[in-house]
């Protein structure tokens, strides 16, 4: 019988295999951040243990860098120790860092792919749940806590058991205006938040084939707001031509090695999923979210639902709360609610064609008036890029505040942060409560969507200014 | 950039075994509890793993946002629920961000056991790692349950892990837990130390890898 995707690279990555008690899989690279690290380092040096492969671990600063300053003096000193603490480790056990002032720096799952250390076929863990990222190049991967961040620097492996596969097709063409982020917020709006909690998922069809890697990752970072293990996308010739030539990809020989490999992961017909969903990539409109989960979420020409017309209870009971919190009306059109704050970033959309999608719609167009609307590049080379594109200029004139990279204000661990009371449309992946900021309401939307309300000052289909 | 040195001194805390667990039970009656609900990021930017119970729950429990005034509707402020060694919850708990900050919260606050329809994959990894052990019951055990906390505030339930029981008001509730997992938590399993007696194999595994695929070496 033919193998999935996610079983050929489990096979190929098991080092003790026991289906009853637990296996090891192999961990091919290990990403690290200042936030989940420092107790993982500080545990090794307790128990005297070492990092076992160096090569296959690499650093970067994100979550809580400032985006408006380049000077470490500069920063908030809790995070600045948490930085430095960073630094150190890396120092100590040899371990390549992109920090804060590294013109490479970026958010971790922005850089890991944009360098190549991202490949087809590899086991990638990070101690962050958005890691799931990388699985857009058919890589495993998926977030660690700090504990098994610690197991993996000094093992490179992990203690895994296999989880449960589920294969979801979106077939068709995807109509205008709708975009990756509009799929996986359908996906997640259709299946739940825990939806697929114990599965691994591919996905595969003619809409996510025809998906740039940029919208592959999109897809695959927000899998874990459906309670997946892991999100992935078998690798074909547009992963390829993204790898090529890139820092860490294999070179001469060794490519060809490589894409030869490559080319014997995606499932094979017939492989057999533990469940299968289909959907048609006509049926996506632009999505937003109205409550406090991802998965409260609808398309911009619905409205906000009531919840007293849940079935369930428990649904019921938590579409309360999240209207209370968002402070919304039942039956409330979308387009009718106005917006504070935008927020274009994120390990979910900020990667340069989600920059270059935003700056078209920006074009000759003016930020509204209450609104204060901030872009923020995955990473420097993000930025720079978009910069010799002339984006940065186009954000600026329309009234955008351009920043440094960083995850900023998708979780607002540095300054930005929304307000209490304050309602933005974000491109980022969780609208929880507080997630912004204490008291800050969010509705998750892609990028083209945020810029429409950026302009608009509230709710807007997005699919109006794209007919002009 | 000008680093500076920071050496701070942090104690491992060591995992004690989990055996059987009687405590006061108290009812969270939402779904979907976050991460960020459970321990917000404004107390991720310490280096250390302990400290965190008094930021559990932070934006629910306080009324202001330096947490020095109690919101006393929130459930576990209430008198009769203050001591609760164990949290009757609701579908997903755990989900979002994989900060073990969460569990390093419930556990330093004094939670030892959490019961649920179903758990978030990486916080269940999480709390294995940190002896918390999570109970997961169908549906309509844990509206039961509710039901029971709500007649009987204050009442106690008993964990047994090797039998894997959930006793409460005489009745019994068995559970399912992978035996790696139970076997970790009974034994307050060391879990890097069971792996390095693999290494061999590691390396074996290592040396394949730069015969068949260098680029990954």
């Amino acid at each position: 019988m033919g193998k999935a995707l996610y079983e050929k690279i489990w096979e190929d990555h098991l080092v003790l295999s026991q289906p009853d008690a637990t296996s090891l899989i192999y961990v091919d690279r290990h990403l690290v951040h200042e936030v989940t690290s420092p107790q993982a380092f500080a545990g090794l040096r307790v128990s005297r243990r070492t990092v076992r492969n160096p090569k296959k671990t690499f650093a970067t600063m994100d979550h809580n860098v400032s985006t408006r300053t380049k000077d470490f003096s500069k920063t908030e000193p809790t995070s600045r120790l948490q930085m430095e603490t960073l630094a150190n480790n890396c120092k100590e056990f040899g371990i390549t860092l992109y920090d804060f002032q590294h013109h490479d720096q970026g958010i971790v799952h922005v850089i890991g792919p944009e360098l190549g250390i991202t490949q087809p076929g590899m086991v990638i863990v990070c101690g962050d749940s958005h890691t799931s990222t990388h699985g857009a190049f058919g890589a495993l991967a998926f977030g660690i806590g700090t504990s098994e961040v610690e197991h993996v620097l000094a093992t490179q492996t992990l203690q895994q058991q296999k989880a449960k596969s589920m294969l979801i097709k979106v077939e068709g063409q995807l109509g205008f205006g709708v975009t990756a982020k509009d799929i996986i917020l359908y996906i997640i709006g259709r299946i739940g938040t825990a939806g697929a909690t114990g599965y691994v998922i591919e996905y595969g069809g003619g809409a996510i084939r025809s998906l740039s890697m940029e919208g592959r990752m999109t897809i695959c970072n927000m899998t874990i707001e459906a309670g997946a293990r892991a999100g992935m996308v078998a690798p074909d010739e547009t992963t390829f031509r993204y790898l090529k030539g890139r820092d860490f990809s294999p070179k001469g020989k060794e490519w060809d090695q490589a894409v030869h490999y490559w080319r014997t992961l995606a499932s094979d017909p017939g492989a057999r999923f533990d469940k299968a969903i289909e959907i048609k990539a006509e049926d996506i409109e632009p999505m937003v979210t109205w409550g406090t989960s991802p998965g409260q979420v609808t398309s911009v020409s619905g409205q906000i639902p009531d919840p007293e017309e849940f079935a369930n209870p428990v649904e019921r009971t938590a579409a309360r709360n999240a209207l209370a919190y968002m402070d919304l009306q039942p039956k409330t059109p979308m387009t009718a609610i106005a917006i504070d704050k935008v927020f274009i970033g994120s390990c979910t959309n900020a990667r340069i064609e989600d920059l270059r999608a935003a700056a078209l719609l920006v074009k000759g167009r003016k930020v509204h008036p209450q609104v204060n609307a901030i872009v923020v590049p995955g990473s420097g080379r993000v930025r720079e890029q978009a910069m010799r594109e002339g984006l940065d200029k186009i954000f600026v004139d329309a009234g955008f505040e351009w920043r440094y990279a960083g995850c900023s204000m998708c979780l607002g661990m540095n300054d930005d942060q929304l307000k209490k009371g304050e309602r933005c449309a974000s491109t980022s992946n969780r609208n929880f409560e507080g997630r912004q900021g204490p008291g800050g309401r969010t509705h998750l939307m892609s990028p083209q969507m945020a810029v429409a309300a950026a302009i608009e000052g509230k709710i807007t289909d997005v699919r109006k200014f794209l007919k002009n | 950039m000008p680093y500076t040195i920071s050496q701070v001194s942090i104690e491992r805390q060591t995992m004690e075994p989990f055996k059987t667990h009687t405590g006061l039970a108290a009812p969270l009656d939402r779904a979907n509890i976050d991460t960020d609900a459970i321990i917000p990021k404004q107390f991720l930017r310490k280096i250390e793993r302990t400290g965190f119970g008094v930021h559990l729950f932070h934006e629910w429990r306080y009324l202001d946002y330096e947490g020095t005034k109690e919101n006393p509707d929130f459930i576990l402020n209430q008198p009769v629920f203050r001591r609760a060694s164990i949290l009757l919850t609701r579908d997903n708990f755990g989900c979002g961000s994989s900060r073990e900050h969460a569990p390093w919260a419930l556990a330093d606050y004094g939670f030892k056991v959490i019961i649920a329809p179903s758990f978030a994959d990486i916080f269940a990894n999480n709390c294995v790692k940190n002896g918390i052990l999570l109970i997961t019951l169908k549906s309509s055990e844990v509206d039961e349950l509710f039901q029971l906390v709500s007649h009987q505030p204050g009442i106690h339930f008993t964990a047994d892990l090797s039998g894997q029981t959930l006793i409460a008001a005489g009745q019994q509730y068995s559970f399912s837990i992978h035996p790696f997992s139970k076997d970790c938590l009974l034994k307050g399993l060391d879990q890097i130390g069971w792996t390095m007696q693999f290494d061999k194999k590691i390396s074996t595994y290592e040396q394949d890898l730069k015969r068949n695929k260098p680029w990954l070496a």
